[in-house]
């Protein structure tokens, strides 16, 4: 077996606990992912599972993949992750991995994604700065203000918050509770949001400090 | 890989993942409608059922979000719940009386006192009536 799948981010809804408590949940579909190839450390130098999820369309994959993809007998994916196995029970190439199976009884998950990209953003968004009033004799505007003093050091100090680009970057979400599993529909609804856009591809795995 | 292909898509997905949680034994009513609505109270680990009495002037949401606000006077003073229509919370909701009215939310209800603050019964057939 493996602690991590791949899945897709579909979008945010709410349903109710036992309590009658609307809970927030995020529906992820998880899986199912096939084994592409399987890495040993003597052969690959490392042990590892390598998967694969996502529909591909067949022109859109390129030789070496296709030839990749034929040699573990499973039809075209869209994206491959190495994981690591876990447990006594390696999985077999071109093994199907499903939710229901990885991810049964598991109570928390972390969630991996690619945050929105929001582009070159100013220090207001990007780093929650206040900016200046509109009134009262506010003149900065959204700026940031002084970036620091003039002889000593006279240089801007390493970090120093200022505008840039911002999102479309690798999040971890840790410890996310898993309300409802569907292994039916292969979906996981987990507590609270999640990084990324619907259609996002996600990494859910175990939750690790749990 | 086929499963996936035959799951509905995009918000109709999410529809399908609300779906277990909605109620189905809603009764058909309108804004302006009396109702009785059973709501259950947890009390020093004890469960029991109180009714609220009262018109409802508004109805807001769709789906699992669905709300409806209830309001009565007491004791001239009015008091107003917004119930999650869908929550296993609300035990049972029974019309008492139809309301005829002309506007989708009652808020004017809340300028009007005494007589001013009626609703004319509707005895009119309503389409859901047909069964």
């Amino acid at each position: 077996m493996v602690k991590m799948l791949i899945g897709e981010k579909k979008g945010m809804t709410q349903i109710f606990d036992d309590s009658g408590t609307l809970v927030p949940v995020t529906v992820l579909q998880v899986g199912p992912c096939v084994v592409t190839q399987v890495k040993t450390l003597a052969k690959d130098g490392t042990d590892a599972v390598q998967i694969g999820f996502g529909e591909a369309k067949p022109g859109n994959v390129n030789k070496p993949l296709r030839g990749h993809f034929a040699k573990a007998g499973v039809t075209a994916r869209t994206v491959l992750k190495d994981v690591v196995p876990e447990g006594d029970q390696m999985p077999q190439l071109g093994d199907e991995l499903r939710v229901g199976s990885v991810f049964d009884g598991v109570s928390h998950v972390d969630v991996i994604g690619i945050s929105k990209g929001r582009g070159f953003a100013g220090v207001v968004r990007r780093h929650g700065f206040s900016g200046s009033p509109a009134t009262h004799g506010g003149r900065f505007g959204r700026h940031g203000g002084s970036i620091g003093t003039s002889a000593t050091p006279a240089h801007v100090l390493k970090g120093k918050k200022m505008a840039g680009h911002m999102g479309a970057e690798r999040i971890t979400v840790r410890n996310l509770e898993v309300v409802k599993l569907d292994a039916d529909h292969d979906l996981l609804l987990v507590k609270g949001s999640v990084p990324g856009c619907k259609g996002g591809y996600v990494l859910v795995r175990k939750a690790l400090r749990r | 890989m086929s499963k996936q292909n035959d799951q509905p898509k995009g918000q109709d997905l999410l529809r399908m993942v609300e779906k277990p949680y909605l109620k189905d034994n809603i009764p058909p009513f309108r804004v302006g409608d009396m109702l009785d609505v059973g709501i259950r109270i947890r009390e020093a680990g004890k469960e029991r059922v109180q009714t609220f009495h009262g018109i409802c002037i508004a109805r807001k949401g769709g789906g699992i979000r669905e709300t409806i606000t209830v309001r009565r006077v007491v004791q001239g003073q009015g008091v107003e719940r917004i119930l999650p229509l869908h929550s296993p919370s609300i035990e049972s909701i029974k019309v008492v009386r139809r309301g005829k009215v002309r506007r989708a939310k009652l808020h004017y209800l809340r300028e009007r006192a005494g007589r001013a603050a009626r609703v004319r019964e509707d005895f009119r057939k309503r389409p859901e009536d047909k069964k």
